[in-house]
């Protein structure tokens, strides 16, 4: 009997990010900053 | 501080206190599972990043905005938001002009085949998730009828003996079922076509 696919184990089903996206990430979220503002609006902004 | 073994609720917690760390290990502790599910229908390595990255940045805004409340199902949330861009992606794509190979026979048309069946039943999944979503807003009895009459498959007669009305209430309640069910697929602009 021949194998069966399933997405297990179907080709890419056990692959990862690449290192430079999760990299990105991380960077995105220290550089992300939530701010309310008086009106009780949230802002994001990204630190340099 | 060592994260190895710590729950995602102990990641998040940590994280929110300012601990970049943990947002690192929440990745990589799920990062297979969700990179994968993400590959295995785009079948595109750079756009599967890309759905990756904008999966995150959607996970890490909700959580600095304090928004995150599903507690002790980060992972299913997480895929559900991987998911939702999947589709956004297909219907972007769908609406985009491609160029066609003019040989007479291209291995990528049945490569290309498969990803719209891929594609079709996500979409499908989608409305009738929408779909039960609406459905679940009905009344009582309106709502067992409609399941019983469609996704039971019983028939009108069948369902006033089940529910122990006439067969007229019980067709009654199916068409006031219907009607409530266009208003509400109106009023939450649910499109049933594809």
């Amino acid at each position: 009997m021949g194998s069966i696919t399933t997405l297990e184990n179907e080709p890419g089903a056990h692959c990862k990010p690449r290192k430079e996206t999760v990299q990105f990430l991380l960077n995105y979220s220290k550089a992300l900053e939530i701010q309310k503002l008086s009106s009780g609006e949230q802002v994001e902004f990204i630190r340099n | 501080m060592d994260f190895s073994k710590a729950k995602d609720s102990e990641l998040i917690t940590n994280y929110l206190s300012g601990n970049e760390t943990a947002l690192e290990f929440l990745i990589k502790k799920h990062q297979q599972r969700i990179y994968s599910y993400i590959i295995i229908r785009i079948q595109d390595e750079d756009l599967a990043n890309d759905i990756f990255q904008d999966t995150f940045v959607k996970v890490i805004n909700t959580l600095k905005r304090g928004k995150y409340n599903e507690e002790g199902k980060f992972l299913q949330w997480t895929m559900r938001i991987a998911h939702n861009l999947i589709i956004d992606h297909f219907r972007k794509a769908k609406r985009m002009p491609t160029m066609s190979p003019t040989d007479e026979f291209d291995i990528f048309n049945i490569i290309k085949d498969s990803r719209l069946n891929v594609e079709a039943s996500m979409i499908k999944e989608q409305i009738e998730g929408d779909l039960h979503k609406l459905i679940e807003q009905l009344p009582e009895e309106q709502k067992e009828v409609l399941k019983l009459r469609h996704f039971s498959e019983l028939s009108f007669k069948e369902i006033a003996d089940q529910t122990d009305v006439s067969i007229n209430t019980a067709l009654g309640r199916m068409r006031y079922a219907l009607i409530n069910l266009r208003k509400l697929m109106e009023k939450n602009r649910v499109n049933l076509l594809q």
